[in-house]
This record gives C-alpha cells, structure tokens and sequence, in this order.
C-alpha cells in the first residue's frame, strides 16, 4: 500500500473538500430558511472566480508595492462582496414573486437563472477558459509520508476554517442567526416574533454567495483556469455534498464538502486498482446522492421533515 | 363479526413526541363512533395510522380480522377503509365527475393497455364507471355539477364532493376528519342528515373526528375521547356529555390557569 | 372521447404523414430538416409532457433516455444494415423500424431503473436525482468504446424521413392522449394534483409514476433513434442535462398537461432556435429568460390548466 499517494490524494481531497463544502454551504442555508434547491447557485461560484480575475487586472497597479496576502485578501474580500450583492438582487427580482409558491417552481425558475448566468457570462466573456493569475507564492511543501501541499493548497484550507468559524459564529452568536434559525423553524412565528423575513432570507442569500464566491476563487487559485461553464458541475456536486451532510445543517454541508471532495479524489487517484476509468469522475457525486437519498435521506447529521397531512 | 376496525396498543412517537399512547379503539359493523377531544389530542394522527399514512411504533391495527398495520395506503382503501380529510383534499385540476372517477382505479379491469386499444371491454367498461359515479352523484344532488372543475364548488358542496368520492371506493368503514369545520349551523344540520342517510343507505360504519358537540351528539351513538394521545373515556353520549375527566381536558386546564 | 374517433384520428395522422413523404421531393432539404426536427421534439414534449405535466413528476433526465435510444439504435443499424441493405428498400425500412423498437425498449428499461428508486422522492429531490441519471448515462456512454466513448458515432445511415418522424409523432399523441382520456389515465392526474388524496382513493401512485415514466422513456427513445437516424452523427455531449433543459421549456411553454400547448411549443421552440441559429450566443438566454418570465408571470404556459404544484403539498 503505497501510503505517499493515499496521503497525498487525501490532500488534494480536502482542499477540493473545502470548495464544495464552501459552496454546499450556501444550498445548505437557503434550503434551511426557504425550503428549496437554487440551482443558480453554482454559477454565482463561477462568478466569484471571474469577479477575481478582473479586480486583480484592475486593481493591480493600486496594489505595487504591496505584500501578496494583502492584495489577495483585497481582491478575495471584493468578489465576495460582489457577489454577496448579485445574490441578493438574484432573490428579489427572480425568487421573491415565487415565495408563496411551490418549491419546485423555484427550483426550476433557478434553473433558467443559472443558464442565464452561465450563457450571459458566455456572452460577455467568451467560451474559451481564461487564465487565473498567481494571487500567492507559488511554493510546495512538503509533508511526512512523501506528500506534498502547495501554498495555495493551505490557504484555500485555513481561509475555509476561518470562514466556517466565523460563519458558526454568525449564526449561533448574532441576533441576525438567531433571526435565521428561528425563519428556518417556523416563518410564521418568526415574523410574528418581529423578524423581518425580507431582510434575513437576503442576508441568508448575501451570506451563501460570499462564500461560494470565495469558493470560485480558492478553485481558480488551485485549477488556474476558469471558464463561464465552470459552476455547473461543481454546484450540482456540492448540493449532493449538502445533502450528504444533512441538507438545512451546516456542519453537514461542511462535513458532506469534505468527505465528498476526499471520495472523488480517491475514486480518481486509484481508478486503475478499483477498475473505474478515471472519466467516471463525475459521477462519484450522482451515485452518492442517489445512495443517500435511497438509504439515508435526511443525510449524515440532518433531521427529518414531515408532512403535515 | 362485531369488531369491524380494532386498533389494540396503538401507540404513535415522532421524534419525542408521542402522539398517541397505547390506545385500544373498536368500531363495529354499521357502527356510528365519535372520536373527541382537545386540539392536538392526536385525533388526526389515529385516522392516519388506520389510513396507513404513518406506520405505529407499537401496537397492532386489524380490520375484518386481518393485520392491516404496515399496509401501503392504497391497499388499506382496497380492504374497504375510505376517509375524508380535514383540510379539502379534492383533486383541483379535474371535474366533479373525475374526481369520484378516481375511486374506480381500485377495481379497474381495463387499466393501461386497453386505454390504448379501447376495445370494447374497455368502453363497456367505461360506460358501467359513467353510469355508477353519475348515479352516486345524483343521489348526493351534484350530478348537474358533474363537469364542473372541483375547487369551482361552493365550500359546502366540496365537502359533500369529498364525501360521495370517498363513498365511490365503495368501503365498510368511512372516516369522516372534521366534516363540519367551516359550516353554518345550517349545513352543520344538514351534514348531520347526510350522514345519518349515508349510514343507512350504504350500510356502512362510521368514525367520526369533530370539534362541534351537536353534531357528535347528532350523529354518534358511541363517543371516544382523546387527551394528549391517550383514551380518557368511552361510552354513550349521555355519559361522556357528563363525565368529569372529559369536561376536565377540555376546559379544566384553562380553570387552573385561571 | 367518443369511441372511435382517436383510431380515426391516428389513421388521419398517419395517412397524413404519408402523403407528406409523397410531396417530400418537392421540400427542399433545409424545409424538409426543419419539418424532422419539429417532428423530433413533439415526440419528445409530448413524451416529457406526461411524465412532468400530466404526472406531475419533475424529471429533468430525458435527454439520458434520448440517448439510450439513439444509442441503441444506431448501432442495430451500423451492424446490420450492410447485411440487409441488399434485400431493399423495405427490408432497410424494417431494419430502421426495428431499430427504433429497440431504442424505445431500451430507454424503457433504462426509464424502469431510474424510475423505480427514484419516483419515491419528493418533487425537488426527484428533479435533481433525474438529472443525476441522466448525467451517469451520458458518462457510462463516454467511457465506453464500444460506443464510440467520447468521439461518438458516425456514418449512421440516414433513415429518418418525413413519413417516419411523423408517423412516431402520430403515434406518441395518440398514446398519450388516449391514455390521459380513461378512467386509468385520469390517476395520473390524481397523484399529480393531490398524492396523498389519490393513495386514499386506492391509487398506487408509486405505480402510476413509474408507468408514466417508463412510458415517456420509451418515447423518447424513439426520438433519439430518429434523431441518430437524421444527423447521422451523435456524440455524448450532445444528450446532455442542458437538452434536457430545452425538452422541459417546451413542457412549462406549452403548458404542463396539454398536449396541444406542448405540441404548439415544441413546433414555436424549434422554429425559434432555427431563428437564433446565427445568434447562437443569444439562443440559451433567451430561453433561460423565456423560462423565468413565464414560471413568475404565466406559469400555466400557453394552454395548461396546471398552475404548478400547491405549496407545501405532496411531492413539492
């Protein structure tokens, strides 16, 4: 058993673990509150990482003379705040109207957003997979057992632990996650209780979309290419991460992120042992959501729902 | 046989919570049971652990002698249990006509194949379904609504919709779940004369769930009581109209609060 | 439906489709593609159109069963053909009608499988599984060399006329219709309208799910053996979630549960993507627009009586 690559695949596991759980992270809490799917949600990643790309090519000569962290951190706190911002208008122009009705007619309304994203950044951008630029030092380090990490590697992981810890904090500490949670119990107590529905589902949706803007940047730093297509697949697999982990729980969407970026990568990395081509990579995440959602479906740290009948 | 539906220590936990506790409960052949008690005493969760909506956690459910208890809810109609529902629950896309239509998918003979070929075992069969759900319908004055969308009836007629398609399945037991909610106490007479009527003319047994006394007392001959999931008291309505644990869960709470 | 008035009316159709292939030399061959292609989605809207109108069951895989048709299909006809083609026309015909056969049997089976874990899961999670399969087998279908893996297949004769894509089109209306029109057919109906309601009614809804599915799955492999049959080229990336994503705006445009609005919107839809063939970038936002605008502002579609599934309630 050659322990250097498990190592190793397990590395690169947990860092793409990160990304989904980052995005999972998202679905995880707009299905918490507002009971459906946005499937638009991937492509708001794809837009955090193109939101990247250009307020590094914009901002680059304010930033001579700076250290690498700042500018990145400049840059990454921009697009999330970008994108915090489409995923608002997002829900007030195309999700708001459809509040009182059923959860599929969203789901489906998303998807024409999604395409809309994707084909209108196609549109605007063009078709062809841009280059990310190098946003922090470009080292390798080693690690015992003959596996290596890369800079960008630690810093997709540490930023994330921070972002899950400030986002715990957020939800557990503040009046606006008490507002949260309560919305996600009971939308009629709450508003009863005088929470501004309005104001926490957009603070719900601002928050999701940050992250899964950092998200598309951390991909970017990891991948180095990005293109207007990029979201699709990674938001399907992150909703599988969601629901893995328990969908409307965020230690479960986190949990899910991370177990399902570490199989993926297994699954891949040892493809010739297991007899898999590695082109089934893909489809690691449709057979885990069909498995859970056949044997666990409330997921590994979620609750059950019942229909009032 | 003079246990129709018995339900012996059926006992329904959600989580934490428990529904209904150890409850022994029969209805006869022809009978006519009122099933009582406070808001959220479980009344709604018994009619669907007889309907096979949930599954108990303990205890066993027979009707006409036979286990019906992890039965899939099409299978317990099949056996000859229909019910209403609390909150309308018509089909709201289809006519009045369709809507009883529905209940004849139990016994089909000509189902899938013969749809497409429409021979004519189909249509002979189809014409027998017209002819049963029209007659059905004129007995219950909804007949000159037939090919009206459902959800276009007045309240009190949805009502009576629902009734006559749970009666189309052609059961031994109807569960009737809050029938009068939403009725003036003219309807509430009259829904206590449908009832009445429906007994007699389709000879079947009746368990009733419902909040307004009068039409309990009205319709029931045997009354059970529900508080907090379990059975307080059981008998004629004379007795439980006067007995004090019942007069307690109902309005003994808010007289300690008081 | 009166009783003899849907055989008639399939005899019409099909005499239609006939005399149509008759005139076909006097098309000229953009018209006469047009004419498949319009054929090709009503196959295809219908088919959806029951499983996700009439049934109700949002699936977003159709473009998988396509495949598994067109798949099939074509390679029945790349390995015999060269056998048959000698014995004549009408032998190659038969080849081609068999071919078709076994497509739509196969996306049946491939409808059951899918069809048998999944319609037991609510309306959103049944969305996202569908197109789960449909992704895993366009996967299976890229990683397999025997089927041309991800180059794909080509020099598939081209079969697909006008009598053929209209005779199948013919064919799915008249099914579907007759299907909804019955005692049986008004079930799926019922689970689509009220799940719970429709079980207490003796309804097994798992059932009627799953033959609304399988049904819809053998139709649309018939289009993608006529599809295969027609570009005689096909390739995985072809069947993708965004074709079915194109087969659902046809569903939603014309109006969930009617037949005559999804035909009507399959026949606008096509002629508008021939339209935008030159706008190519703008094709998909506008039917990603078409998409939001109509499920806010008119989600009964052209002509549907299905407003969309009541919030909260069985399955959604």
């Amino acid at each position: 058993m050659d322990w250097g690559n498990f190592a190793q695949q397990t590395v690169n596991g947990v860092s793409l673990g990160a990304i989904y759980a980052l995005i999972a992270l998202g679905y995880t809490m707009v299905y918490g509150v507002l009971r459906f799917i946005n499937f638009a949600h991937g492509d708001v990643f794809m837009v955090g990482a193109f939101a990247g790309l250009y307020f590094h090519r914009w901002l680059k000569p304010l930033f001579t003379g700076w250290p690498a962290a700042a500018s990145a951190i400049v840059i990454l706190l921009l697009s999330m705040a970008f994108c915090a911002l489409l995923g608002i208008v997002i829900e007030k122009v195309a999700y708001k109207p459809l509040r009182q009705r059923s959860r599929l007619t969203v789901l489906i309304t998303s998807i024409g957003v999604s395409l809309l994203l994707s084909y209108g950044a196609q549109l605007i951008f063009g078709a062809a997979p841009k280059g990310f630029p190098q946003l922090v030092a470009n080292h390798t380090i080693s690690l015992p057992l003959g596996a290596s990490v890369t800079v960008e590697q630690i810093t997709v992981l540490l930023v994330t632990l921070l972002l899950l810890i400030a986002l715990t904090f957020a939800v557990m500490r503040t009046r606006m996650g008490l507002a949260m949670r309560a919305l996600s119990n009971n939308p009629t107590a709450a508003a009863l209780m005088g929470v501004n529905n309005d104001a926490v589902i957009s603070f719900t949706f601002g928050l999701g979309s940050a992250l899964a803007g950092a998200a598309g940047i951390f991909f970017a730093m990891l991948y180095q290419a990005i293109d207007p297509f990029m979201g699709i697949l990674p938001g399907i697999k992150a909703f599988v991460a969601a629901v893995l982990g328990g969908i409307g729980s965020i230690p479960g969407a986190a949990l899910g992120g991370v177990l399902l970026g570490v199989l993926e990568t297994l699954v891949v990395g040892y493809s010739q042992n297991i007899g898999i081509p590695s082109g089934y990579r893909d489809a690691v995440a449709f057979v885990i959501l069909i498995l859970t959602l056949m044997f666990k479906p409330t997921g590994l740290l979620g609750k059950s729902e019942r229909e009032k009948v | 046989m003079s246990r129709l539906l018995e339900l012996r220590g059926v006992t329904m936990e959600f989580g934490g919570l428990r529904a209904v506790s150890g409850l022994d409960l029969v209805v006869g052949p022809e009978e006519m049971v009122g099933l009582i008690g406070p808001n959220g005493a479980g009344k709604t969760t018994v009619f669907n652990l007889i309907t096979g909506l949930y599954h108990p956690t303990e205890g066993a459910i027979a009707f006409n002698g036979r286990t019906m208890t992890r039965l899939a809810p099409h299978r317990i109609t099949a056996s000859g249990i229909a019910r209403t529902f609390q909150n309308i629950r018509l089909f709201g896309s289809l006519t009045v006509y369709d809507n009883v239509r529905t209940a004849m998918n139990l016994n089909l003979r000509h189902g899938f194949g013969h749809a497409l070929t429409r021979g004519r075992g189909f249509r002979a069969e189809e014409a027998r379904i017209r002819e049963e759900v029209m007659s059905l319908l004129e007995i219950f004055g909804l007949a000159g609504e037939s090919e009206r969308i459902a959800t276009g009836l007045s309240y009190g007629d949805q009502r009576r919709l629902e009734i006559v398609r749970a009666l189309a399945t052609k059961p031994q037991l109807l569960l009737l779940d809050e029938p009068a909610a939403g009725m003036n106490p003219t309807e509430k007479s009259a829904l206590i004369d449908l009832i009445h009527f429906v007994q007699d003319k389709f000879r079947i047994a009746v368990l009733l769930v419902e909040h307004d006394m009068k039409v309990v007392m009205g319709v029931c001959r045997r009354i059970v009581v529900l508080d907090y999931g379990s059975k307080i008291a059981e008998g004629e309505p004379a007795q439980i109209r006067k007995n004090p644990a019942v007069i307690e869960a109902y309005l003994g709470r808010e007289a300690h609060h008081a | 439906m009166k009783n003899h008035i849907p055989h008639l009316a399939l005899f019409a159709a099909l005499a239609g489709a006939a005399v149509l292939q008759m005139f076909s030399p006097q098309l000229d061959d953009y018209a006469a593609s047009i004419l498949v292609l319009i054929g090709i989605n009503i196959v295809l809207a219908v088919s959806l159109n029951l499983v996700n109108g009439h049934t109700g069951q949002f699936s977003l895989g159709h473009a998988g069963f396509m495949a598994a048709g067109a798949y099939a299909s074509a390679m029945v006809t790349l390995s015999f053909a060269p056998v048959v083609a000698p014995a004549g026309p009408w032998a190659e015909g038969a080849l081609f009608a068999g071919s078709l056969l076994l497509g739509g049997a196969v996306a049946a089976l491939c409808g059951l499988l899918v069809g048998l874990p999944s319609l037991r899961l609510r309306g959103d999670y049944l969305a996202i599984v569908t197109l789960g399969f449909g992704e895993i087998i366009r996967v299976v279908i890229q990683n397999t060399e025997s089927l041309g893996g991800a180059r794909g297949l080509e020099g598939i004769r081209p079969y697909t006329n006008l009598f053929g894509t209209f005779a199948v089109a013919a064919l799915t209306i008249y099914v579907v219709a007759c299907l909804v029109n019955s005692t049986y057919g008004r079930g799926f109906i019922a689970v689509r309208d009220d799940e719970i309601a429709a079980e207490a009614m003796g309804i097994h809804t798992v059932k009627y799910k799953v033959v609304a599915f399988v049904v819809g799955a053998f139709f649309a492999g018939l289009a993608g053996g006529l599809y295969a049959h027609f570009i005689t080229f096909i390739a995985p990336e072809g069947f993708n979630f965004l074709k079915s994503v194109d087969v659902v705006v046809m569903v939603i445009l014309g109006g969930m549960g009617s037949t005559p609005g999804v035909v009507a919107a399959a026949i606008l839809l096509t002629l508008l993507n021939e339209g935008l063939r030159d706008f190519e970038q703008y094709r998909m936002i506008v039917f990603a627009l078409l998409l939001i605008v109509i499920m806010i502002v008119r989600p009964q579609g052209l002509l549907g009586n299905f407003r969309g599934w009541p919030k909260g309630k069985a399955g959604a």
